[in-house]
């Protein structure tokens, strides 16, 4: 039986994913990836199978998690935001070598225009790079289906699949049809050869060639793929050359059905590139448009190195070259191309000619009541004092220190970069060097860090602003609450340099004092504001008083 | 049928119940839904909006066209002017007319008044005020949908009946203030 539900993308793929039989989802929070995770946490089906599904301090750890329990027989999930595949590299590109036993799905989330991001890499790459089958489903509905056939297609090919979607995908609602029963889980088992998964040369070069060697089948799949198809215009009664063909992957698809357009169109959504399928429109079509969501993937590998006529998409400039594509990017370069007069396809026609110059920019901002905002203000009273202070930043709500009224920091590279880039400062010779890191950022990618600084004694101050939370995802649980004290002098801070205070304006004489005098001691400081976030503490007093 | 709606505010002000409610009635009815959501970052006290699209038949994208919405629902008056490129030369505007101030550049709320006032379709309403004054302070955002209920091409009975499948789990005193607020908007929309 089947039934209807609501689902955002990134739900549909997390009940794809319990109703194939999910043992475990390994994940740390990351937009536009969060909400698979916590479908899971939350669906009556995880608490009564007990799938794991805790958040992990970081993608490298959540990675190497789920192939420990694809190791042991069962089927693991493992999602990230695309930054984080970055983190999680190490693991993900030697998953190829080692293959998996239980089946592995690794869903990553791009985010193309950079809603929530500091760059905007397509992790289709990734899954070439690796030699690993990637699957990108088109709409809600087959980012559910797809869930599926991607365990077993692991379990099958036994090495793990690359699953991406993008933001309007991850963030986008749709009526979705789900079963109503779930797969059984898989049993644990010792199925798994040592000599595929002790990656010594001898062991890893064997693996290689195995690898390199499936790749024609992977492509012989993509080809036969039910997700990957050639549809002709007019239910295929338009047979013979076409003067376009589209080749689109992903939600880019549904921008081209967006425009009407009745032209051959090859919609992608499994990889490797099938490159049978491409041929056939390159045949049968005088030009072809590339259309997809991210960076000219499939566009560079159609067009190889040369200048090509033929070849239209994101390269030639008929789609913008970066930034996320539209219905209207996409509908006005087909009208372009198809030099449309038809009303209903010419978009100038349609367009509204209402628009307001009154309108200004309202950019994100630190909660009223946030206890980053005092950090903020007593770190910059502090360092009015000094000639060239810098202040090196990390990923989360406390990035927005660099707008005004702040203007508090002078980095932000990726996470855990404010301790080492600050003692790389320091090394330079730069003083005074602050890090300003929150508290889950610390715990994923900080604590390393802070030991190089350490056993250098590098002249750097270190704020760990503690909200308890991870915030800026919307509140999950922080891998380190608690233990962050412990942490700092395990190691090896100082424990006469290491402060917590609380961040709250009547607190500013002691906390300013505290940041001063950290700064004129020469060696490593860490100074510790707790005070829980705003947002959590009303969520938390809104469920307490609901329990009364 | 087919509506395209565009649902915005500032971060934190409930848009996403608003679109709950509206997707219960469309689902209630099998049709067919996309609703394309801001999370993350902008949400912090930024601006913030959601394309909402419900229609007998199947929808390939999930953002709305430049000039393909046909509603514009609004928590905050200039946000409302903030989409308009996106609305068709027949839309409807329904917005909240009290402003959210968090910036330190926003404009003259007259001129903004003024602006909104030119429009062909229009209904801007104090929901915060209306609520207050009704008794019913934490439906403003529902009462906006109210006022919205013609513009939508949604039967109000079934924009209750959604109201009261959503609210159900919280009581029947939340229930019924968001239903007193539904018909205190329906009552603004003239």
């Amino acid at each position: 039986m089947m039934e209807k539900k609501l689902l955002l993308g990134d739900e549909a793929v997390a009940l794809g994913a319990l109703h194939a039989g999910l043992s475990g989802v390994y994940a740390y929070p990351g937009t536009p990836s969060t909400e698979i995770t916590e479908f899971i946490q939350l669906h009556p089906l995880a608490k009564e199978r007990k799938v794991h599904s805790r958040w992990c301090t970081n993608e490298k750890t959540a990675m190497e998690a789920a192939l420990g329990m694809s190791f042991m027989g069962k089927r693991a999930l493992v999602c990230m935001k695309h930054v984080g595949m970055n983190v999680c590299a190490d693991p993900f590109v030697n998953s190829a070598m080692t293959g998996v036993n239980g089946g592995v799905v690794v869903l990553v989330a791009d985010d193309p225009s950079m809603h929530s991001s500091q760059d905007e890499q397509d992790s289709r790459f990734y899954g070439k790079f690796a030699m690993i089958p990637t699957f990108e489903p088109s709409s809600q509905q087959e980012a559910y289906d797809m869930m599926e056939a991607a365990f077993d297609y692991s379990e099958q090919q036994c090495l793990p699949v690359l699953m991406r979607v993008t933001t309007r995908m991850a963030h986008s609602r749709a009526v979705v049809e789900v079963k109503d029963e779930a797969r059984k889980e898989n049993e644990l088992n010792y199925n798994a050869v040592a000599a595929n998964w002790v990656l010594l040369p001898a062991n890893a070069r064997k693996r290689n060639d195995k690898v390199t060697a499936q790749q024609a089948q992977l492509e012989e799949d993509a080809a036969n793929s039910a997700y990957n198809k050639i549809a002709l215009p007019f239910g295929g009664a338009g047979r013979g050359a076409a003067s376009l063909g589209i080749i689109a992957s992903g939600i880019a698809y549904n921008y081209v059905k967006e425009s009407g357009v009745d032209v051959p169109i090859l919609k992608i959504s499994q990889y490797p590139l099938p490159k049978k399928l491409v041929r056939q429109m390159l045949d049968s079509c005088e030009k072809v448009m590339i259309v997809e969501e991210g960076q000219p993937f499939i566009e560079e590998q159609v067009r190889g190195v040369f200048e090509s006529q033929n070849i239209l998409g994101r390269l030639t400039g008929e789609l913008p070259r970066t930034g996320e594509l539209t219905p209207d990017s996409v509908a006005a370069a087909l009208n372009e191309e198809l030099r449309v007069k038809n009303e209903e396809l010419d978009i100038n026609s349609q367009l509204s000619t209402l628009n307001s110059q009154l309108v200004v920019a309202r950019p994100p901002q630190l909660c009223q009541g946030c206890g980053h905002r005092d950090v903020y203000t007593a770190l910059n009273e502090v360092l009015k004092e000094y000639e060239n202070p810098r202040v090196f930043g990390d990923i989360g709500c406390y990035t927005l220190g660099f707008l005004p009224p702040y203007r508090a920091i002078h980095s932000c590279v990726d996470m855990g970069a404010s301790i080492t880039m600050a003692k790389g400062a320091s090394d330079a010779g730069q003083w005074p060097a602050v890090a300003i890191i929150g508290d889950s950022t610390f715990t994923h990618s900080g604590m390393t860090g802070l030991l190089d600084a350490v056993n250098e004694k590098a002249n750097i101050t270190v704020i760990i602003s503690d909200n308890l939370t991870t915030a800026m995802t919307g509140g999950q649980d922080s891998a380190g609450t608690n233990k962050f004290e412990a942490i700092c002098l395990g190691l090896g801070v100082e424990p006469e340099h290491l402060h917590v205070v609380v961040p709250l304006p009547k607190n500013m004489p002691e906390i300013t004092r505290i940041i001063r005098e950290e700064i004129n001691y020469h060696g490593v400081s860490v100074i510790i504001p707790q005070r829980e976030c705003i947002q959590t503490f009303k969520r938390h007093a809104k469920e307490r008083k609901q329990n009364n | 049928m087919k509506t395209d709606i565009i649902l915005c505010g500032v971060g934190g002000q409930g848009i996403l119940s608003i679109a709950t409610i509206i997707g219960e009635a469309a689902m209630n009815e099998n049709l067919y839904i996309k609703q394309a959501e801001v999370h993350g970052m902008s949400q912090r006290g930024g601006d913030v909006q959601s394309n909402l699209r419900i229609s007998s038949n199947p929808i390939a994208s999930d953002l709305i066209p430049l000039g393909g919405a046909d509603v514009i629902i609004s928590m905050e008056p200039m946000e409302a002017l903030r989409y308009l490129p996106y609305l068709n030369k027949e839309g409807w505007v329904i917005t909240s007319s009290a402003p959210f101030i968090n910036i330190p550049n926003y404009p003259n709320i007259e001129d903004i008044k003024a602006e909104l006032a030119k429009l062909p379709h229009v209904v801007a309403i104090d929901i915060e005020q209306l609520a207050k004054d009704n008794q019913v302070p934490r439906s403003a955002n529902v009462i906006l949908l109210g006022a919205a209920q013609k513009a939508l091409g949604i039967d109000y009975d079934k924009l209750e009946a959604a109201i009261r499948r959503v609210f159900a789990r919280k009581g029947d005193a939340i229930v019924e203030a968001n239903v007193k607020a539904l018909s205190i908007g329906r009552e603004q929309q003239g």
